[in-house]
């Protein structure tokens, strides 16, 4: 016992926390493991829990692959696990995770009501945070060039060619355009800008190839030209460190990355990114952005001892004290938190009326994102027309899902 | 040898064989006839979700696995036949394309554009790497015996380098400012992006392995010329034979065995290249057959795989290896029989 207690010791220590039950009101006894994806704000919401006590977190990109497998078991591998929306339908479907209830009741009255994430009366998952799209641009260029921030698509590629001709910046533009899973939700994005949550028909069967899904796809060819040729392989790390070097101007980007802008030892622009609410695809759209959320879940295969030490130990990771320490890292949804400049255009983003919708937390989504990931990329290249790739893109699916037996 | 002792010499491999490639490729193979589905029901259900200030509920008929008391998901398995392979093939839309000699609408199917670069590959590098070795073996093999070591060491380092490794650091050096392309662009004085059209990926991963793969070649046919008979080559230069005829009508067929081999295990290697196209984050140009099977393997973040048409795609890239050899092992099986 006392070698583990030693053992447990170290990765406190390597985590970076202070001594156990500095910051914890009370002394957890329970073995608690969490496994959550691996970015800043899930390092310091495991830090936080990490102060009460036996709790070893593994911060993992790769999570989702090994959730539904380590939840399975009996009793489950982990007591605790980070989710979001786009991961937490498997978990729903397979009923890995348990309802949080009595818990909630007994612990969690502090929490807010948005927090709460219910399906049919159960509340499965509590969230922390939101993540959106916001519009990074550099305001000390838009200052000296007399520009405005723009409201809409149309305006940010007016403001690209005067950037452009004033030869300020590489490439006016930055974009999450990676082929694959980042171009496919770009395009979902404006898609869903221009016509909500509509992917597919009453009957189930895919609805992209529409007037909608070309103009979002030339929407984004028009972009791509103001952007680094190679925008192909352009990830959300690339877009980060071409606007920390000054790169580029202005990019539609992850609230959950702008805060890099200002890091001191990464950022040749630190205080000259402000941000705004991401522009909207066309005129009374909604903005180009889908809103995500980060929380926990605690799965069903564990004693109700550990479940009940497992939530009492999130609530104090999810507490006023850790948002308070990290206020920068997200955009919280907890108690105490003040959006600070580089969060303020996903607060407008997500407060914006009509407002974006939320990635749909459903089988079909994944389906989706793969099949319009997979195809789209052809007409970037030029090896496809829009109609083709768009065509190409619901034939796909239409295979994957009666795969999935969710056609016929 | 009596027949008991062979056996017991050859039993554990045999076994193990058995274990890890003929069940395995088995089962793949079983894997691609049939299609395994869950069970789906469609439930109404209230969501509710955050949003960033209210939270936002709907009500909707979701569809959703049907579960068994154990909490497993119910699933269903049924044959068939070949519609996993014409899902990855897709002959309808390919013959069509084809008798319209529409090479566009034929690549614009995954299979047949991981298809046409595969082959590219694995052709246009076999004469480089077998070309290459050869090369540098000669040279090395003419160089003072007191520097050989060194040179052999620094000729070796490629093919030591992990392959993802090695293609992530090309990457690097070419990528929008990597600085290999900023010394082109000084020199050039125009602007250049390697990774911006499909053409220059594809040279970069021609390069890669021809770089990655030439050192293995190199250390088989250098340990062939150590065995080459002095004393014929001594003739040969009595005779009057050039340098070239020496190689042409000497070296090279004391080394063919040795080149044979080299073909075959790199027709087999390049076939299956996967590597380059994660490295160099290719795939919005060009794929490989081997990373197709990949990308249907993938699941997705509601948790689908497409397993059966992985299975056929895997299939599929077998028989296409199993088709570059027949003519190189024919070839060594003729020799062989010839020789006894």
């Amino acid at each position: 016992m006392k070698r583990r207690n030693l053992f447990i010791f170290a990765v406190l220590a390597a985590l970076g926390s202070g001594p156990a039950n500095a910051a914890c009101s009370f002394s957890n006894e329970v073995p608690i493991k969490v496994l959550s994806a691996a970015f800043e704000a899930w390092k310091s919401v495991t830090d936080a829990m990490a102060e009460c006590g036996n709790v070893q977190a593994s911060l993992d990109q790769d999570f989702r692959l090994k959730q539904s497998a380590a939840f399975a078991a009996n009793p489950a591998l982990y007591q605790l696990g980070g989710v979001a929306n786009n991961t937490i339908p498997q978990l729903l479907n397979e009923k890995r995770i348990r309802p949080l209830n009595d818990l909630v009741e007994k612990y969690g009255q502090h929490l807010k009501p948005n927090q709460l994430i219910k399906v049919g009366g159960d509340i499965v998952a509590i969230a922390m945070m939101v993540n959106t799209q916001e519009f990074a641009y550099r305001k000390d260029i838009f200052d000296e060039l007399g520009l405005d921030v723009p409201k809409t698509y149309d305006q940010v590629f007016e403001a690209a060619e005067k950037i452009r001709q004033s030869g300020k910046v590489d490439y006016p533009l930055g974009g999450m355009t990676m082929s694959g899973w980042n171009m496919a939700l770009e395009w979902l994005n404006v898609y869903a800008s221009l016509a909500g949550d509509s992917f597919l028909n009453a009957d189930g069967t895919p609805n992209f190839n529409n007037e909608n899904g070309i103009k979002a796809l030339e929407l984004l060819k028009r972009a791509s030209e103001y952007m680094d040729p190679e925008y192909l392989v352009s990830d959300s790390t690339f877009v980060q460190q071409q606007m920390q070097q000054g790169k580029i101007a202005m990019a539609n980007i992850w609230a959950s990355r702008a805060g890099a802008a200002d890091n001191e030892a990464e950022s040749k622009v630190v205080g000259k990114i402000y941000t705004a609410a991401s522009p909207l695809a066309a005129e009374d759209a909604r903005p180009v952005a889908m809103l995500f959320w980060d929380g926990i879940v605690i799965p069903r295969n564990i004693s109700d001892e550990a479940a009940e030490a497992a939530f009492r130990v999130a609530m104090e990771g999810l507490d006023t004290e850790m948002v308070q320490a990290h206020n920068d890292d997200a955009v919280w949804l907890i108690e105490g938190y003040k959006p600070g400049r580089l969060a303020e255009g996903a607060v407008a983003t997500a407060s914006a009326q009509p407002s974006p919708i939320s990635y749909p937390m459903t089988i079909e989504m994944g389906l989706i994102h793969s099949a319009i990931g997979n195809q789209i990329s052809g007409f970037f290249t030029g090896a496809k027309s829009a109609e083709a790739a768009l065509r190409a893109a619901e034939e796909e699916y239409g295979t994957a899902a009666r795969e999935a037996g969710l056609l016929q | 040898m009596r027949f008991r002792t062979f056996a017991a010499f050859v039993a554990p491999s045999l076994l193990l064989m058995v274990l890890f490639i003929a069940a395995p490729l088995t089962s793949v193979f079983v894997q691609s006839f049939f299609v395994t589905q869950p069970q789906i029901q469609r439930v109404e259900t209230e969501r509710c979700t955050a949003g960033f200030l209210e939270q936002q509920c709907t009500t909707e008929i979701k569809n959703v696995p049907v579960l068994d008391e154990n909490g497993a998901v119910v699933t269903t398995t049924r044959f068939v036949g070949l519609d996993n392979y014409r899902a990855v093939v897709r002959p309808d839309r390919a013959f069509a394309a084809l008798s319209a000699w529409d090479w566009q609408a034929l690549m614009s199917i995954d299979f047949w554009k991981a298809l046409r670069f595969t082959l590219t590959f694995t052709l246009v590098t076999l004469p480089l790497v077998v070309g290459l070795g050869l090369a540098i073996a000669l040279a090395v093999n003419n160089t003072m015996r007191s520097i050989r070591g060194p040179v052999i060491f620094v000729s070796l380092l490629p093919f030591i380098v992990t392959p993802v490794i090695g293609a992530l650091s090309i990457r690097w050096l070419f990528v929008g400012d990597g600085i290999l392309t900023r010394a082109m662009e000084a020199w050039s004085g125009t602007e250049i992006a390697m990774f911006a059209q499909g053409w220059t990926i594809e040279l970069l991963m021609l390069f890669y392995r021809v770089w990655h793969v030439a050192p293995f070649a190199f250390v088989i046919f250098y340990a062939g010329l150590q065995t080459m008979n002095r004393e014929t080559l001594e003739a040969a230069m009595v005779d009057g034979a050039s340098r070239f005829e020496r190689l042409r009508y000497v070296i090279v067929p004391h080394l063919m065995p040795l080149i044979v081999f080299v073909s075959l295990i790199h027709l087999m290697d390049a076939y299956r290249v996967f590597e380059e196209v994660v490295g160099f984050r290719s795939q919005a140009h060009v794929i490989s057959l081997q990373w197709l099977t990949y990308d249907l393997l993938q699941p997705d973040d509601a948790g689908n795989r497409a397993v059966s048409r992985a299975s056929a795609s895997a299939m599929l890239t077998m028989i296409g290896i199993v088709i570059l050899l027949v003519p190189l092992l024919r070839k060594s099986w003729r020799d062989h029989k010839g020789a006894r």
